[in-house]
């Protein structure tokens, strides 16, 4: 399935659509009528306190964790009930708040994996007659991201600032319709957040990205529009000025800074 | 740099040494030690392609093999002219190892929902179950009888059951799948099922099915063994529930762990020691003793080396380098600030 497909829809086919989605953990709501559309292209962010749903949205729309109630649209088409892999071939990926990686792997067959996760010949034992077209993805992916000297280090060798640069790497692969980070920025230091916001910021225009983050100043400074979440619901949504001048969003976000 | 125990040389001169050995070796050393744990190397080869590449430990292995030995019997050359069918040995063959793969699928796709030790519990459920269902079914596994003068076919006037060409069948056998597991490694199956064992989840959201890779890593697998079963049966002559056990599946499992599971060299390795124990140590201990000392060789290798004679090769080897070489970086950069705590990612 090309995932270019999703590409060609027309401008007023949204992108990412939620439509009152839930999600319960037995007797906990972490996700209550959550309404969502991003429009293709768009900047989006996300805040909001810890606890307060933003990982578990993320969750819903990949299908790590389907939603209990609702129903989520990837460009008109409703994945509410595919599986992970499934929306994924769709053109969605996403990053983790904790980077997960292939950690006996070496960072290059992290990339390989995550290419030929995209490509297809998931089930091949040869490498095909594309090897060396899926090699060049790899060593793209590299350099975009500038890993390209730990291609040869197994994973679990590399620091965390560094995983989190191979994670968003990966989910660049075969370049996505709808990129979900999830706090991309926390844990790394000034220098790398710099990298970090000025890689988001060379991205296509046309692929649509949702950035959890944490920090107000990062997140108002890429966006184009905020969604603020609160106990599981949308608080409210607005212009990243106007979300920085609201005294409310100051009250439940500020207050909660440390949590 | 010495080049010492250098992965090629060493390679190199063991394949030197197998080829060669027949030369030099009495037939008790061909067939007992050689093709024997070739044999069992084989089996142990098709468990640490599960165990070591998907993360998945699977007792059912040598009843897998054992049921190629059985097809192998029931439908070719045995004693008994009132049982089976005698089909052509090379049609035989290939239907033992389509049956194998079968049965590999199968066992795959009852096993893959489990993971860690309900994954064993219910391999090994299903290698018990077939132990007894050996023994009690008269139709296809003759119950208690089992099956007897079985014997590997004559290809173009050379006697496959003689110590000899039989040596070199199963050492052909066995380097070949050890070089298509340490190939199939590298392909986009072999690395995505590595993927899987790490992180199971993670492949999911790349766009992996990850059940489907586990039930097909599990019917390679079952190929594996069943070539082995093969072997088996050709070397033993005959199948009966005895040589699907119990105590037989847990000696693949000790094989592996003797030899290591992070390489499929470990395979054999582990074959040759077990092989060599089982027929050595009787001269010194009888045999109530042996499972003992088996037991307690094992303990020592879980407890002094988790990864087997293979990781403690490796060991040596990067002991030896130590000096021209800078050393491993392995703990996260204690200079990042650590990530927060609160995390709604891991179920
Ligand atoms: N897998 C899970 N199982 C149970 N509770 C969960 C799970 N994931 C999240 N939660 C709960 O849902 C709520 C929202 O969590 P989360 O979405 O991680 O918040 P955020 O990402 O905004 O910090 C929290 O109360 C959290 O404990
Ligand atoms: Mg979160």
């Amino acid at each position: 399935m090309p995932v270019s497909t999703v590409k060609s829809q027309t401008d007023d086919v949204p992108a990412l659509a939620l439509a009152s989605v839930g999600r319960r953990f037995g007797a906990l709501v972490a996700l209550q009528d959550v309404t969502l559309t991003l429009r293709h292209g768009e900047r989006r962010a996300i805040i909001g306190a810890n606890g307060a749903g933003k990982t578990t949205l993320f969750n819903t729309v990949t299908g790590d964790f389907p939603p209990t109630s609702g129903r989520i649209l990837l460009a008109g088409r409703d994945i509410t009930k595919m599986p992970p892999q499934a929306r994924t071939r769709l053109g969605l990926r996403r990053t983790y708040q904790t980077p997960l990686l292939l950690d006996q792997l070496t960072v290059r067959d992290n990339f390989y994996v995550a290419v030929r996760g995209i490509r297809g010949g998931r089930l091949q034992l040869w490498r095909g007659a594309d090897a060396g077209a899926d090699e060049q993805e790899v060593l793209r992916l590299a350099e975009l991201t500038g890993v390209l000297p730990l291609l040869g280090r197994r994973a679990v060798e590399i620091s965390h600032g560094e995983r989190r640069q191979v994670e968003i790497a990966m989910a660049l692969a075969g370049t996505p319709d709808v990129l979900l980070l999830d706090e991309p920025a926390a844990g790394l230091s000034p220098g790398d957040r710099g990298t970090l916001t000025a890689l988001l910021r060379s991205l296509p225009s046309s692929i649509t990205i949702v950035l959890i983050e944490h920090d107000m100043d990062v997140a108002l400074g890429f966006a184009e529009f905020v969604t603020v979440m609160h106990n599981g619901r949308v608080f409210c949504e607005g212009l990243p000025a106007a979300i920085a001048a609201d005294q409310r969003v100051h009250e439940i976000y500020m207050g909660h800074r440390h949590g | 740099m010495t080049g010492s125990l250098s992965p090629k040389w060493t390679g190199l001169a063991c394949l030197v040494a197998l080829v060669f050995f027949p030369w030099f070796a009495t037939p008790f050393w061909i067939v007992q030690i050689g093709a024997q744990t070739m044999i069992l190397g084989i089996i142990a080869l098709s468990l640490v392609w599960l165990a070591g590449y998907g993360g998945m430990v699977s007792m059912a292995q040598l009843v897998t093999a054992g049921l190629a030995s059985y097809v192998v019997a029931y439908f070719g050359v045995q004693s008994d002219p009132a049982l089976g069918f005698r089909l052509p040995w090379g049609l035989n063959i290939v239907l033992a190892i389509a049956a194998g793969t079968a049965f590999g699928i199968a066992v795959g796709l009852i096993a893959v929902r489990c993971f860690g030790i309900y994954m064993i519990m219910i391999t090994l459920a299903i290698a018990v179950g077939f132990f007894y269902l050996a023994r009690q079914n008269m139709g296809f596994f003759n119950a208690y009888n089992g099956f007897h003068g079985i014997r590997a076919p004559t290809l173009l006037g050379l006697s496959l059951r003689d110590p000899i060409p039989f040596y070199y069948l199963c050492l052909l056998c066995g380097i070949s799948l050890f070089g298509f597991v340490v190939a199939a490694a590298r392909t986009p199956l072999g690395l995505a099922l590595q993927g899987i064992r790490d992180n199971p989840r993670r492949m999911q959201s790349l766009g992996y099915n990850v059940a489907v890779h586990r039930v097909v890593a599990f019917g390679i697998a079952g190929f594996i063994a069943a070539i082995g079963g093969v072997l088996r049966v050709w070397y033993a002559g005959s199948v009966s529930p005895g040589s699907v056990g119990v105590g037989s599946s847990i000696s693949i499992l000790m094989i592996a762990i003797l030899g290591g599971m992070t390489h499929p060299i470990g395979a054999f390795v582990g074959a040759l020691l077990f092989n060599l124990i089982q027929n050595f140590a009787i001269d010194f201990i009888d045999r109530e003793r042996f499972n003992t000392m088996i037991g307690i060789i094992l303990l020592a290798i879980i407890l002094f080396m988790p990864s087997g004679l293979v990781g403690l090769v490796d060991r040596l080897r990067q002991d030896d380098r130590r000096g021209d070489r800078p050393p491993r970086q392995t703990a996260p950069n204690a200079s990042q600030q650590s990530p927060k705590i609160k995390e709604g990612n891991h179920p």
